[in-house]
């Protein structure tokens, strides 16, 4: 419990305290060696670790922790271990998203327990920075992957003093999976705009009351967060510590709650949640024409909606201004590494292999069908050029690896996402679902959302 | 040692590991959780000192409030019902008159083998407005599907899955109880001239309210935590469903959705306070009732 106030409030002291403490001493000094000019205690870069202390601490013996739930991981991480045979790496599976961030947060509090290393998803990184959990994975040498990774997916792991707290792993621009069949059927061409979008909406329905075009998932924050990133809005901005900027209903939010709570509205597109038996199976049934995905959404598909293989096609999401095409991001994770490790060299190594390392790359892409992050394999031909039948012999690849090009980089998520999430869902999710004023809940999200962040003793500036 | 001393030694010692558990898992984590509701651990600024702040909070919070008369009114719809539902097996079993008795009585039983968290998705899929079966079979029939994740439906939906979870657990307690009852009692009745019914009336039921009491306190606690079933059917009703629907729901989305650890633990306070009050009342009333 005493813990509590200082994990929150570091100070450059009690960091220089903590790392001598823990053994890190060269390190220690790195860090420490920061100079004059900071004001702000947590953000000045150290300075390199040398190459000798990087020799030295991958050939001796060490054993590592890595929380991951990506399965079979072992032949990655085997790759690793076969460069660096003194290096160990435990792998544990503490649980998929949210139930892992939980445990991390108690180890974290706790103050033992955590692991040396930890797969967190992009969203969730501001809220494990805002406690000074991460390590700034710069001095290991960071910097020089930056041309390797897709622009945006830098811009998501880099902080707002250019630290950088993850490496990029695998991730999830957004696209349009859509049943050819259906479409035929009812001569409707491939939406490229969202108003043709709502068009064909209506058009659909109309013809065939059991078919809608979409499903907008009444439980599915991430979408939502996608296609406002999309759509350019800036929903949260973080400056300095604690200064946040919440504008979940701006022009551009309510401009896409007009949009989509109006078509919930006109009963012309389904609002049922997501991941659930029902909605399988309204996939499976062809209840539903498209859906409206993310990267990793074709080879998820592929696996669970096995009757209707041969009719799905992709394509890029409709579009607001088809001069500028743009898109969001919807899922994806990172390697980070946990501040409180005792060997942030080796950690960070790790974390940078892992997801670098050309062979350990393309095995994501290969074993777990994970949606690259690096630039080679976006044009890599074996990857782009493959051609599943569940998709009619298309290149599924090669349309979200142009997607990815478009994502819009300069999206930014708040420090407390689950809060944001939950308070969606009860706001304008329900309004979705109900079929009432989205717009209006977009105000209850965005007071909803202010109020939290003041009793969490945040500066809200704009509202 | 002496046998006076020897013999003064075994009490405590008899009533050690029961403390110990006690005092670890029980008294601990409940001081834990009072030490920490007095205070406010923020995201910005740390953690510091408010005193009884949350508490006047909690008092004043309408989702609180609302969570904890949701579950009063699920206990009181829900528990009458199923103890009723569990009395009745319970009295049809002992009269020996069911044939296959032990089959039923297992078949009854088993749903509480379930765990919860199975038996709240099979529900949630059974319930299902499109492809549910009950649905299907409404669609079969030309009848609109009755919505069983609906605002008006839910809290009976969810009454429906927990009786069919625990009526099987209260009637063993309570078929348990029937069977300690002396056969005399029986024949002294039967000699009367007391019929089947008369007997269940005037010998059975006054000799199960101390197992009826029983059953009921464990009913107050288990409706009050109420948890597993609405937290699975939130997945497939997110709107009707909140995060505050439940009070334990609330509780727990404060502490691991909103990171307000310290206002979780005074939530949870309060509603073990709560539980405690309920079960109190219980215990009161049926006691007033045995002694006229």
């Amino acid at each position: 419990m005493p813990n509590f106030a200082s994990a929150s409030t570091p100070s450059p002291m009690s960091r220089r305290l903590f790392l001598s403490t823990t053994g890190a001493l060269s390190l220690g000094a790195a860090l420490t060696a920061c100079g004059g000019g900071d004001s702000g205690g947590s953000s000045a870069a150290a300075k390199p670790v040398g190459q000798a202390d990087i020799d030295k601490a991958m050939t001796t013996p060490t054993e590592l922790t890595f929380w991951t739930w990506v399965p079979n991981i072992a032949k990655e991480v085997a790759l690793f271990e076969k460069k660096y045979p003194a290096v160990k790496v435990k792998v544990v599976n503490a649980g998929q998203g949210t139930p892992q961030y939980t445990k991390l947060r108690t180890a974290l509090k706790a103050g033992s327990g955590a692991p040396d290393m930890v797969q967190i998803e992009y969203q969730a990184i501001p809220t494990f920075t805002i406690t000074n959990s991460l390590l700034d994975l710069r001095p290991y040498g960071a910097s020089a992957l930056k041309s390797t990774f897709v622009d945006w997916t830098w811009g998501q792991v880099s902080g707002s003093d250019g630290e950088i707290w993850a490496i990029p792993q695998d991730t999830g621009p957004m696209g349009m999976l859509y049943r050819k069949d259906i479409f035929d059927r009812h001569g409707i061409d491939v939406p490229t705009t969202w108003d043709e979008f709502a068009a064909a909406a209506r058009r659909l329905h109309k013809a065939d009351p059991d078919v809608y075009l979409t499903n907008l998932a009444a439980n599915q924050v991430a979408a939502w967060h996608g296609l406002l990133w999309q759509a350019g809005a800036k929903p949260y901005a973080t400056s300095g510590k604690s200064d946040i900027t919440i504008s979940v209903d701006d022009a551009v939010s309510q401009k896409l709650g007009a949009y989509w709570g109006g078509l919930a509205k006109e009963g012309v597109i389904g609002v049922e949640p997501d991941f659930t038996d029902s909605w399988y199976a309204a996939l499976n049934k062809g209840k539903y024409a498209t859906w409206i995905t993310a990267a990793w959404g074709p080879v998820f598909l592929s696996g669970s909606a096995k009757a209707t293989a041969g009719k799905w096609r992709a394509a890029p999401l409709p579009q607001w201004d088809t001069a500028k095409p743009s898109s969001g991001n919807w899922g994806g994770s990172t390697t980070a590494v946990i501040r409180s490790t005792k060997n942030p060299i080796a950690a960070a190594m790790f974390a940078q292999f892992l997801n670098s390392d050309p062979a350990s790359a393309k095995m994501f892409a290969t074993e777990q069908f994970f949606f690259p992050a690096t630039k080679a394999l976006l044009t890599d031909t074996e990857f782009v050029g493959d051609t599943p039948s569940f998709y009619g012999g298309q290149k599924v690849n090669q349309v979200f690896a142009d997607v990815s090009s478009t994502v819009n980089s300069s999206f930014q998520w708040p420090p407390f996402l689950d809060q944001a999430a939950t308070d969606w869902t009860e706001t304008v999710g329900k309004s979705l679902a109900d079929h009432t004023d989205t717009v209006r809940a977009l105000g209850s999200w965005q007071s909803r959302l202010t109020t939290y962040a003041k009793n969490q003793g945040f500066t809200v500036k704009g509202s | 040692m002496t046998a006076v001393r020897r013999r003064r030694m075994a009490g405590p010692l008899f009533v050690a590991p029961f403390l110990t558990l006690f005092l670890l898992l029980f008294l601990a984590p409940l001081g834990y959780a009072a030490y920490l509701s007095l205070f406010q651990n923020r995201l910005i600024g740390g953690n510091v000192f408010v005193g009884l702040d949350n508490y006047t909070q909690a008092l004043g919070d309408p989702q609180l409030l609302h969570g904890v008369g949701r579950v009063a009114l699920f206990f009181v719809i829900q528990v009458p019902l199923m103890l009723l539902l569990a009395l009745l097996f319970a009295l049809a079993l002992d009269s020996g008159l069911l044939r296959l008795a032990r089959v039923i009585r297992l078949g009854i039983f088993v749903p509480y083998a379930v765990p919860s968290v199975v038996a709240a998705l099979i529900w949630g899929y059974l319930y299902g407005p499109d492809f549910g079966p009950f649905a299907q079979l409404s669609h079969d029939l030309g009848l609109p599907a009755p919505d069983f994740l609906s605002e008006g439906w839910m809290l009976g939906s969810l009454a429906n899955i927990v009786t069919w979870e625990f009526v099987g657990y209260n009637m063993i307690i309570l078929y348990a109880a029937l069977r300690t009852i002396p056969q005399e009692l029986y024949e002294a009745a039967a000699m009367d001239g007391a019929g089947a019914w008369r007997i269940a009336w005037s010998v059975k039921l006054p000799a199960l309210k101390p197992a009826l009491l029983l059953t009921l306190l464990f009913s107050v606690i288990g409706s009050f935590q109420l948890f597993n079933e609405p937290n699975l059917l939130m997945k497939i009703a997110p709107d009707v469903i909140s995060s505050s629907y439940t009070a334990n729901l609330y509780a727990y989305s404060l502490a691991f959705t909103g990171q307000q650890v310290n206002y979780a633990a005074t939530v949870s306070f309060l509603l073990g306070l709560v539980i405690v009050i309920a079960s109190y009342a219980v215990l009161l009333t049926a006691n007033r009732r045995r002694t006229p």
